[in-house]
């Protein structure tokens, strides 16, 4: 009935090349926004924060990251939890070397240095592909954590060899360290979430996303038509490095507040993206968040039904969760291989036409 | 002669012997790469399942005991009897016979003509959900496996070495016996592939998927066979890495070592799995003997990674793979 484009008639070419160019489709991107920035904030506590709101933001942006390199570019990696660390680590070393300066240009710096990086480890992607390159990944991986676990310059000589975020305040408000707010945690990671969504939906809906998805079809074919592959793909490495590296930032400073690196960014966290962007739809900046949503919702879910409503021991709930993700992947491989992001566009599609069937 | 170089060379023992387990997980992979064009990620926790089969089988454990107790309140753990061993191996193959029926009737049916690396994140999956699952059957606690292998030093060679060099060699029983089963399973792998009618056929499918259905070979009994074979590779792997250092969640990581030792020696060879675990096990060994105390130890980690992709870059297509030729 109202989810169509009939009657809503552009006039201008900004007008028709828009993002949501649907109109309710428009208000009800706003309508988020709005809900999100002006509503949620003040109905929170700390539980779902900590537990479901801010591990969807920052793993949001995480999937954002990887699905730019592996659903646009078609690079697999499997070092996402290598790079976050790389992000939290160069959060911690600026914000214990510049305590003066404001917390939010840190975390952009550190997307910085993780984009550095990852065109680094992204280098022999120009000669292999494939699960070739998908292994070669995990040697960032395991490096990186080795790096940050046995050098102590980088966890700055501490007896633990664990990071903490120190306190530190945007406007007086507290930001990371024990004294922050639920809101105020949850807004600053929701700017950074907000930001990167529209930069990546229109960075993949210009030249730099063509150019991509060119290499991604078929790097050959791509060349030919004048796409130079080694800009294509380190670009991607480093866009994609930079989300991640911002999300691994917040995971620590905002989310977490201590690291210990071989625990929280081991190659499970590598694996829990990737399943993310699978599950979401590769390709798809919708699906990321989708994708997020699933994957942070499903253990808080069972763990509420299965521990808290049955009263069934933690271990028993987490190995069914392993086997539920495990199965989940297989089925949406085999029956969706786009994942939750194409179920949404088949429902729009069909809403379009609702009530009428032709 | 200088005890720098004693250690060297008790290093670079050790390292072959562990490298000899690394290429014993990588043929698991290679079997199954050749075979249907899958690189089965899943290959360790196969190992893991494998082996939590097996003591499970020998201890008499009731399969989901966990579980059952938790839905029906029965406080159920063995069935109380103890099965020889033999029995029980017996029992753990016909285990992942099924378990190999069952993935491709399930899954790998469905995804034929996939891009390999659809079916690369499938294995994944599968490899996730297995570890819930065998951990749901048979309990994620540490297990002791004790088939009757030989473990410790041995006297023979600490003898012989110390009336030769003066220094008695620190070298494993149980490593001498993985290095043997390894040989004998590569040396009659080779010879079913080359000689057997099944082992032809295997090579067939290898080679081309529809020119083989074409003049008669079932798809699927391959298939089957092939994933049975690697489940039976895992076996052995499982059973070595389980006496080792007992039947527990990072078995399942021993993937992770054969992947590196897979990029060098080339995915479709079984002598490249050898070499490249053999250059491995030597490579990270003395990596981290000559190198490792400077830079605070660990390497080992990462080492062979790193060793794979500078080789890759060089050489992407591993030290025995087929040159990879690419058309538009």
């Amino acid at each position: 009935m109202f989810y169509r484009e009939a009657g809503d008639f552009k006039t201008s070419y900004t007008d028709d090349s828009q993002t949501f160019p649907i109109r309710f489709d428009r208000y009800r991107y706003y309508a988020v926004l709005i809900v999100a920035f002006a509503v949620i904030p003040f109905v929170i506590n700390d539980y779902w924060v900590n537990a479901v709101l801010l591990p969807f933001l920052i793993y949001s942006i995480a999937a954002i990251g990887l699905n730019i390199l592996v659903g646009y570019c078609g690079q697999v990696s499997l070092g996402t939890g290598g790079f976050m660390a790389v992000g939290a680590y160069a959060v911690y070393k600026l914000m214990t070397a510049f305590p003066e300066i404001s917390i939010f240009i840190h975390v952009i710096l550190a997307g910085g240095i993780t984009a550095g990086v990852g065109v680094l480890f992204g280098l022999p992607s120009l000669r292999i592909k494939g699960f070739y390159l998908a292994v070669a990944t995990l040697a960032a991986q395991f490096f990186l954590v080795w790096l940050f676990n046995r050098v102590p310059w980088f966890y700055n000589y501490s007896a633990s060899g664990q990071i903490s975020a120190p306190e530190r305040t945007i406007l007086g408000v507290p930001i990371t360290g024990a004294q922050t707010a639920p809101w105020a945690a949850y807004l600053f990671c929701l700017v950074f979430v907000v930001a990167c969504a529209i930069i990546a939906r229109n960075l993949t809906r210009g030249m730099a996303g063509r150019k991509w998805m060119a290499i991604r079809d078929m790097d050959i074919a791509a060349e030919i038509i004048g796409v130079n592959p080694l800009k294509a793909k380190l670009s991607a490495f480093a866009v994609s490095s930079f989300f991640v590296g911002i999300s691994g930032a917040l995971f620590f400073a905002v989310y977490l507040g201590a690291v210990e690196v071989g625990e929280v960014f081991g190659i499970n966290k590598s694996f829990l993206v990737l399943f993310m962007v699978i599950i979401g739809g590769l390709g798809s900046i919708f699906g990321s968040f989708a994708g997020a949503a699933f994957l942070v919702l499903l253990p808080v879910l069972l763990k509420n039904t299965l521990v808290g409503g049955l009263g069934w021991p933690t271990d028993l709930a987490a190995h069914l969760e392993f086997m539920i993700v495990g199965a989940l992947i297989v089925i949406f491989l085999i029956a969706e291989p786009h994942g939750l992001a194409q179920l949404w566009r088949v429902a729009k599609e069909k809403l379009r036409l609702w009530p009428f069937p032709h | 002669m200088p005890d720098q170089l004693l250690f060297g060379m008790e290093v670079v023992l050790n390292g072959l012997m562990a490298g000899v387990l690394y290429a014993l997980v990588a043929l698991g992979f290679v079997l199954i790469y050749k075979a249907s064009g899958i690189f089965n990620y899943a290959q360790g926790v196969m190992a893991l399942f494998a082996a939590l089969t097996l003591v499970g089988v020998m201890e008499g454990q009731v399969p989901f005991a966990h579980l059952i107790n938790a839905i029906l309140g029965t406080q159920v753990h063995h069935f109380g009897w103890h099965v020889p061993t033999l029995l029980a191996i017996i029992l753990t193959i016909l285990v992942m016979v099924l378990l190999a029926w069952t993935v491709n009737q399930l899954i790998f049916r469905h995804l034929v003509n996939q891009e390999p690396i659809i079916l690369f994140m499938a294995t994944i999956g599968l490899a996730y959900f297995l570890e819930g699952f065998g951990d749901i059957m048979w309990g994620s606690d540490i297990k002791k496996l004790d088939v009757g292998l030989p473990q410790g030093i041995n006297p023979a060679i600490d003898d012989l070495t110390f009336g030769i060099f003066g220094y008695g060699f620190f070298i494993d029983n149980l490593d001498i016996v993985a290095t043997v089963v390894a040989a004998l399973l590569v040396v009659s792998l080779v010879l079913f592939a080359q000689y057997s009618k099944q082992g032809r056929a295997m090579r067939a499918v290898a080679d081309d998927h529809q020119a083989a259905l074409s003049v008669g070979i079932s798809l699927k009994f391959i298939w089957v066979m092939v994933w049975s074979l690697a489940g039976f590779v895992a076996l052995v792997a499982g059973i070595m890495w389980g006496t080792k250092s007992g039947v527990q969640f990072s078995l399942s990581l021993i993937a992770l070592k054969a992947l590196p030792v897979l990029m060098l020696g080339g995915f479709t060879s079984i002598p490249g799995a050898i070499v490249g675990g053999l250059i491995i096990g030597v490579g990270e060994k003395l990596f981290e003997f000559s190198v490792g105390p400077m830079v605070g130890g660990a390497t080992e980690n990462w080492f062979a990674y790193v060793l794979a992709l500078i080789f890759l870059v060089f050489r992407p297509q591993g030290l025995f793979g087929e040159k990879i030729i690419e058309r538009v």
